[in-house]
């Protein structure tokens, strides 16, 4: 579904800040794979993400969603394929628009917007009965502006309509880490059943390595632009938060020795 | 009065142009200043030259909006701070203007000594110029444009517009070029503005290469005091608001120009030279009570008690998860406070 061929990207190239992001980047996910992205500070996981959804550019390399090459398209272009969930619940929604507005912007994702009434009759129906999923009482506030609404609420939308249209990639940049553990761990939750049901192709980037272990069906670490470690479906299951710590010293440490002798 | 009124609504129009890219763009174009010439200009030359002045007004919309559309290409396209490009644009229109006109001005009223016919021709012939009818036209004008907005704002692309103004990051995600929003507003805006400057010079009898100067403070005097009266809460009452602001400023700059001081010996009048720095003055002091009104928690929005009574504001609390605090914490000393809640975004600026 999603494909990534030896993509790089560099910051600021030629000066002294110069910043590999990227380098030679290689990920596959099949159709339904919902992988989790964990890494220190730094390791390339937002712009992994950046990349993908064409907010940045790739210098290198190719991104392919089901079969079409995307690397030269533009990220409201690609917007038909992928959606996104941000770490800043303020950055998924226009807080001056409404609930039923936001989700009418959200569901016409993809598609050219016409001069068509945006909120109908009809839509307003359909997005009470996806907001009833969520279970926080939205559906009776659709004319509520959205920066009224909490953060955990906010995030919740976005997650809402970011997945309601079936996109064929959800990328979750730290969706959660701008949230109280309780809200983060329902926002979790909601994340899960989502994706589940709808049976997306997922990409989740968490400093929560608890939650990297619960999530999804596979689990990369990044360190310093590559991915460097990876489990499966099986491995994961077994996998346990300290075998993580250990995994990410022993990478650090490897490549610290490996950068020292060349 | 009653001309102040026939001016406001005049300008109501162009004031809506700039309700559009100030308020739902968030982007200040500076470009009115010259667009209103241009729109002006392009009506009075083709009057001046006997075409159908019905004809004549739509075409000071279109070039008005094609002014909209190279400040739009210069800010999406090249890049330049929209501030910027619009300020170039409008620089460079002065010229293109005087190349329109094919002068400094041009009348709509006569030519070597044969009658002209523009839209309030008749009107005037009856000496109506400054008349309820007059009132009633224009208001007619000023409803459509009002109506037409709203509709567009609600359409599908017209709350990808909407998105693009308040948050251009989810709106590129959602798929929303911004780009193509931002250059399509900037040329309903600037079109709506050319219409305004087509209207008033058939009202005014000619136009000038320098009607246009300082303008964008008329429309953003407009703009500030009627959101201040009429509120943003609902699109409907927030572009109606600046028709209303429009009225007002006319009617305040009336008064205005009737004052007089007296220091000892010396007797100061205010006169028509003073409009532009009573306009400047009229936008700082607009700003700073909408500032400070937002800082402390006051409304002037007489709608505001209302809404609280009838509980039109959202609640803020009851749910499983609970709100971001700040905005709504009563506050013991403000009976008010609830009412303002919901503006607590609302006033920045």
């Amino acid at each position: 579904m999603l494909r990534l061929d030896q993509v790089s990207k560099t910051f600021f190239p030629g000066t002294t800040n110069e910043r590999r992001a990227l380098r030679d980047v290689d990920l596959h996910l099949a159709k339904g794979d919902f992988a989790t992205v964990i890494g220190s500070n730094g390791a390339g996981k937002s712009t992994l993400l950046n990349v993908v959804a064409g907010t940045l550019s790739c210098d290198g390399g190719a991104i392919t969603i089901d079969d079409r090459d995307v690397t030269k398209l533009k990220e409201h272009r690609r917007a038909a394929m992928i959606a996104r969930v941000f770490q800043d619940p303020q950055a998924g929604t226009a807080p001056h628009l409404t609930i039923e507005q936001n989700l009418a912007i959200a569901y016409t994702r993809g598609k050219s917007r016409g001069l068509g009434r945006g909120v109908s009759s009809a839509r307003r129906k359909n997005f009470r009965e996806q907001l009833q999923v969520l279970g926080l009482g939205l559906e009776d506030r659709l004319r509520t502006r959205v920066g009224m609404l909490s953060g955990g609420q906010r995030q919740a939308l976005s997650l809402l309509m970011a997945s309601f249209t079936h996109p064929q990639i959800l990328l979750l940049d730290e969706h959660t880490a701008a949230l109280d553990p309780e809200r983060a761990e329902l926002v979790t939750e909601l994340t899960k059943r989502v994706v589940g049901e709808n049976g997306l192709t997922a990409l989740m980037v968490t400093h929560n390595m608890s939650q990297a272990l619960k999530v999804g069906n596979r689990l990369l670490m990044m360190h310093e632009g590559r991915i460097v470690f990876e489990l499966n479906s099986q491995e994961k299951k077994k996998a346990t938060v300290r075998d993580l710590m250990e995994q990410f010293a022993a990478v650090k440490v490897h490549l610290s020795d490996r950068s020292l002798l060349n | 009065m009653i001309t102040a009124i026939e001016q406001g609504l005049i300008f109501a129009l162009l004031a809506l142009g700039v309700f559009l890219t100030y308020r739902i763009l968030d982007l200040p174009d500076l470009t009115v200043d010259g667009s209103f010439t241009t729109g002006g200009g392009t009506a009075a030359i083709l009057i001046y030259n006997g075409w159908d002045p019905l004809l004549a007004t739509a075409c000071g919309f279109v070039t008005g909006s094609l002014a909209g559309l190279v400040t739009g290409l210069l800010h999406t396209k090249l890049k330049i701070d929209g501030l910027l490009a619009s300020i170039l644009t409008m620089i460079a229109l002065y010229s293109v203007n005087l190349r329109i006109m094919g002068g400094p001005s041009v009348g709509v009223n006569l030519r070597e000594g044969q009658k002209l016919h523009h839209l309030f021709t008749d009107l005037k012939d009856a000496n109506l110029l400054y008349s309820g009818e007059m009132v009633a036209i224009l208001a007619a004008v000023v409803l459509v444009a009002l109506v037409g907005i709203n509709w567009f704002l609600s359409t599908d692309f017209g709350l990808a517009v909407q998105a693009t103004g308040d948050n251009p990051g989810m709106a590129m995600s959602d798929g929303i070029s911004t780009d193509y929003t931002k250059i399509v507003t900037l040329m309903l805006s600037n079109g709506l503005v050319g219409l305004s400057g087509a209207l008033y010079v058939q009202f005014n009898g000619s136009a000038d290469s320098t009607m246009g100067v300082g303008l964008i403070l008329v429309g953003l005097a407009s703009v500030i005091i009627g959101n201040a009266v009429l509120g943003t809460r609902f699109m409907v009452l927030a572009t109606l608001g600046a028709v209303v602001g429009s009225i007002l400023y006319r009617l305040i700059i009336l008064w205005a120009l009737s004052w007089e001081f007296n220091f000892g010996d010396v007797h100061i009048a205010t006169d028509p030279g003073d409009m532009k720095l009573i306009s400047a003055v009229l936008v700082i002091i607009a700003l700073l009570i909408s500032h400070l009104a937002s800082k402390h928690g006051i409304t002037f929005n007489p709608l505001s008690r209302w809404w609280s009574k009838t509980g039109a504001p959202e609640p803020l609390t009851s749910s499983a998860l609970a709100p971001v605090p700040p905005a709504v914490v009563p506050d013991a000393d403000t009976p008010d406070s609830d009412a303002r809640a919901p503006w607590a975004d609302e006033e920045e600026l």
